[in-house]
């Protein structure tokens, strides 16, 4: 099932593995850093190899409603954006997880106007954290690629049928390029059986689709929707299971841990930037410091129970996130409270630590600087831009 | 049958097991009538219908089916007394009539 | 050969329409033109339609759960999502090698010309084989009555009072028809309820136009008209024959006039018969008709007539 090796960057990874998922439509409207995934998936069009409905529509709105139109005959279908883009895509991003639409997007993560800004933070996906999608966050090309894969089969699942959003750090992952294990189409067309679904329109039973429904029972459907995505969480760990026994490449579901089980200064944060968190985490060890960091995999589902049982042991934890929600602290550290707050796992501090917007850089030394924060006892403000 | 029939039988759901899978449901699926709608329920007059069939044509609802081979039968369960067809009727066939309380 | 092969297509009459009711037991409004254009409309399409309806007044009527109306293929779209959904089950449908089916939209006024036009516009681009029907009811009736881009002149509506100072609504309605013959799309028509018969015909051409076809159809609305809900056709027809609305198609690049009033009826007794009209005044009324006769001027200088 192993196929061969390319030199990818991460949009081309992801192109790459919606390649290999054979979506019917692919509808996608180009914006920065997301453009050479749809300029990729084209080429593949025009080459021929890759067999899809390829729409340039005039919109990122009218991409993922022409991939929800597509999905609602049971399509399989793809789009991808971007910040300003994702915005404009609000409304139906959710109209497709509210009709259980199992579209797949990619997103490039990237700064939020004003001021215009192309660089990567994470204010345009978690600003949407609620509209009811699956969100997924990245490190590098090959973990990109590996999602795209794993997105279909568990968006598609009969538990979830929920969309999913695959987030790539604008530029820092969407454009460096690595060396990337491609599968094997063979391999993932086995891995990944054709969409099979009963919320569709079906010429020989017609269907009314994405109703109306009144206060007697639209509650019932938002309850079914909440449902379908903590599913998901179990669904994850099992598709990424086959995911491994296919190719080889495992994954450790909705939140990876380095040197949690004894740390007492955790980060916690998602993204790229965790690449830049590893190396000094092995070299804070190495002078004996007891670090570790929690990468987030998965913002929805929210891993809860992964988070305490990683924080169980820590005195003091920061989260990292480029990302603000104005007037109060960032959203993944709200989270990562509220999922602490449910449990006697209580570090004696936590500490938000804003940082990268607009691309501003975070380098190891920013990093050795908050596990310093982290294990000094002053009573610094518990939400700090660095 | 070349329309739906109002379901009297169905039962809405009550727990969540018996919602359907997303926001799918079939199609043509009536649960409740419009009568109630009308102030004045439109008779055509067999006598006087020539089965032109405009009324049929120009029924915003649909409801002057041709099913019966002695005339044109309105669906009262759905007619909801806009009026046009009597209107519109060349022959002066269908008089509107008020309803009874 | 494909022209050829429809003119010489069987006329579409009241005796061979289908007697299936795809649109039935709905909540629109007592005497609806919109309901009526669709219902009609879904008849000469057939039971192979998926039929996409944004968010308005023909979805707020017709999927109630658990009362849906539709007895073909349905689903409503986001609101400006019209044309950008019916895309997506087109593309999606032949992907999964279905064959002879209709992709149809019923979008309103505000729907197709002002939220809803940059997807319908990108529709036209890609030359995708859809149908795009709009019903004009000249005003946002479903949130009700607010004007929209397609709203006529002197109408009142609840955002476009008729007061001391304001008389209705201040500007003209947008071209949609000439709007969306400059994108060259592949086929494009204006109909009224009022002239059922050549609706229907032009359905039965669009239905079979490999490529985007947009029918414009002009459907009263007792409500928001304030006109009786039995006037509704013959509303429709005296727009037509007073030279306010006019019955027209677009193909290969060509206008063509369906319809010449020999003389046309009185356009005072069309907008006064409507309460959104009466407090128009003599000058108001004369610069109706100078407007509609410089359209008419334009329309017989350079469209063929047939």
């Amino acid at each position: 099932m192993h196929g061969q090796k390319a030199f990818l960057s991460g949009n081309e990874a992801v192109a790459a593995g919606v390649r290999l998922a054979r979506p019917h439509v692919i509808a996608a409207y180009p914006i920065t850093p997301q453009t050479t995934v749809i300029e990729r998936l084209a080429e593949m069009v025009e080459d021929a190899s890759l067999k899809t409905e390829y729409l340039h529509v005039e919109s990122e709105h009218s991409a993922l409603s022409a991939c929800i139109g597509a999905s609602a005959v049971g399509a399989r279908t793809f789009t991808a954006t971007s910040s300003q883009g994702l915005l404009y895509m609000a409304e139906c991003l959710h109209y497709a997880s509210g009709g259980r639409f199992p579209v797949v997007m990619m997103n490039a993560n990237r700064s939020l106007a004003l001021p215009w800004n192309i660089y990567g933070d994470q204010r345009d996906s978690l600003s949407l954290l609620d509209c009811g999608w699956i969100q997924a966050y990245a490190e590098d090309a090959q973990e990109s690629l590996d999602l795209i894969i794993q997105a279909y089969a568990i968006a598609e699942h009969p538990d979830v049928l929920t969309p999913l959003m695959i987030n790539l750090d604008g530029f820092v992952i969407t454009h460096t390029y690595e060396l990337v294990s491609l599968p094997s189409q063979e391999g993932v067309d086995a891995f990944l059986p054709p969409f099979q679904t009963v919320n569709k329109m079906d010429l020989d039973h017609p269907m009314s689709l994405a109703f109306t429904a009144g206060p007697a029972y639209n509650q019932a459907f938002k309850q079914l929707q909440h449902q379908a995505l903590l599913s998901a969480s179990k669904v994850i760990l099992d598709i990424e299971e086959r995911f491994g026994q296919f190719f080889g490449r495992n994954y450790s579901g909705l939140i990876e841990t380095m040197h949690c089980e004894d740390a007492e200064f955790i980060l916690v944060t998602l993204g790229s930037v965790a690449g830049t968190v590893r190396p000094v985490v092995e070299r804070l060890r190495s002078l004996g410091e007891r670090v570790g960091l929690v990468r987030i995999r998965y913002m929805r589902p929210f891993p809860d129970l992964e988070i305490r049982k990683a924080l169980a042991g820590a005195k003091a934890v920061g989260v990292l996130e480029k990302d603000i929600s104005f007037g109060y602290e960032g959203t993944v550290f709200t989270n990562v409270n509220s999922a602490l707050s449910r449990s006697n796992v209580k570090p004696s501090r936590l500490l938000n630590f804003i940082g990268g917007l607009g691309g501003k850089d975070i380098s190891a030394a920013d990093i050795e600087h908050l596990f310093l924060r982290l294990k000094s006892t002053d009573d610094g403000e518990t939400v700090a831009f660095i | 049958m070349n329309y739906p029939v109002w379901q009297r039988s169905f039962k809405p759901p009550k727990d969540l097991a018996e919602y359907p899978v997303g926001t799918a449901f079939p199609a043509g699926h009536l649960v409740e009538t419009n009568a109630s709608w009308r102030s004045q329920r439109p008779v055509i007059d067999a006598e006087k219908c020539s089965s032109c069939r405009i009324c049929w044509l120009l029924c915003p609802d649909g409801v002057i089916h041709n099913t019966k081979p002695e005339g044109l039968e309105i669906d009262y369960d759905y007619c909801k007394g806009c009026g046009i067809c009597a209107k519109e009727c060349r022959q002066k066939a269908i008089r509107m009539e008020n309803e009874g309380i | 050969m494909e022209k050829q092969s429809h003119l010489s297509e069987k006329k579409i009459s009241i005796r061979n329409l289908s007697d299936r009711e795809y649109f039935y037991g709905h909540k629109a409004c007592p005497g609806c033109g919109g309901s009526l254009a669709l219902r009609l409309a879904l008849k000469v399409l057939g039971e192979r339609s998926y039929a996409v309806v944004p968010a308005g007044c023909m979805s707020a009527v017709g999927f109630i759960f658990p009362q849906m109306a539709f007895t073909c293929n349905a689903i409503i779209s986001t609101f400006p999502g019209t044309a950008s959904m019916l895309s997506g089950v087109a593309a999606g449908a032949r992907a999964l090698g279905i064959k002879d089916f209709h992709a149809v939209g019923f979008a309103g006024d505000g729907g197709t010309a002002d939220i809803g036009f940059q997807a319908l516009s990108g529709a036209i681009d890609r030359h995708d084989k859809i149908i795009y029907i709009c019903y004009d009811n000249e005003a946002y009736m479903n949130t009700g009555v607010q004007k929209s881009g397609l709203t006529p002149i002197g109408a009142r509506t609840t955002t476009s009072p008729a007061g001391r100072r304001l008389k209705g609504a201040l500007t003209q309605k947008k071209p949609m028809f000439e709007i969306v013959a400059a994108h060259g799309i592949d086929y494009a028509a204006t109909a009224s309820v009022g002239y059922p018969l050549d609706y229907l015909r032009k359905l039965n051409y669009a239905s079979k136009v490999d490529g985007t076809s947009y029918i414009h159809v002009f459907a009263p609305c007792p409500i928001g008209w304030g006109h009786d809900t039995s006037d509704t056709i013959s509303v429709a027809k005296n727009a037509v024959d007073c030279g306010l609305w006019y019955l027209a198609e677009f193909s290969e690049g060509q206008f063509t006039l369906n319809h010449k009033p020999g003389e046309f009826t009185s356009v005072g007794d069309y907008l006064f018969g409507q309460n959104r009209f009466c407090h128009l005044q003599e000058d108001d009324l004369k610069a109706i008709i100078m407007e509609r006769n410089a359209k008419w001027k334009s329309i017989c200088r350079s469209w063929s007539y047939s």
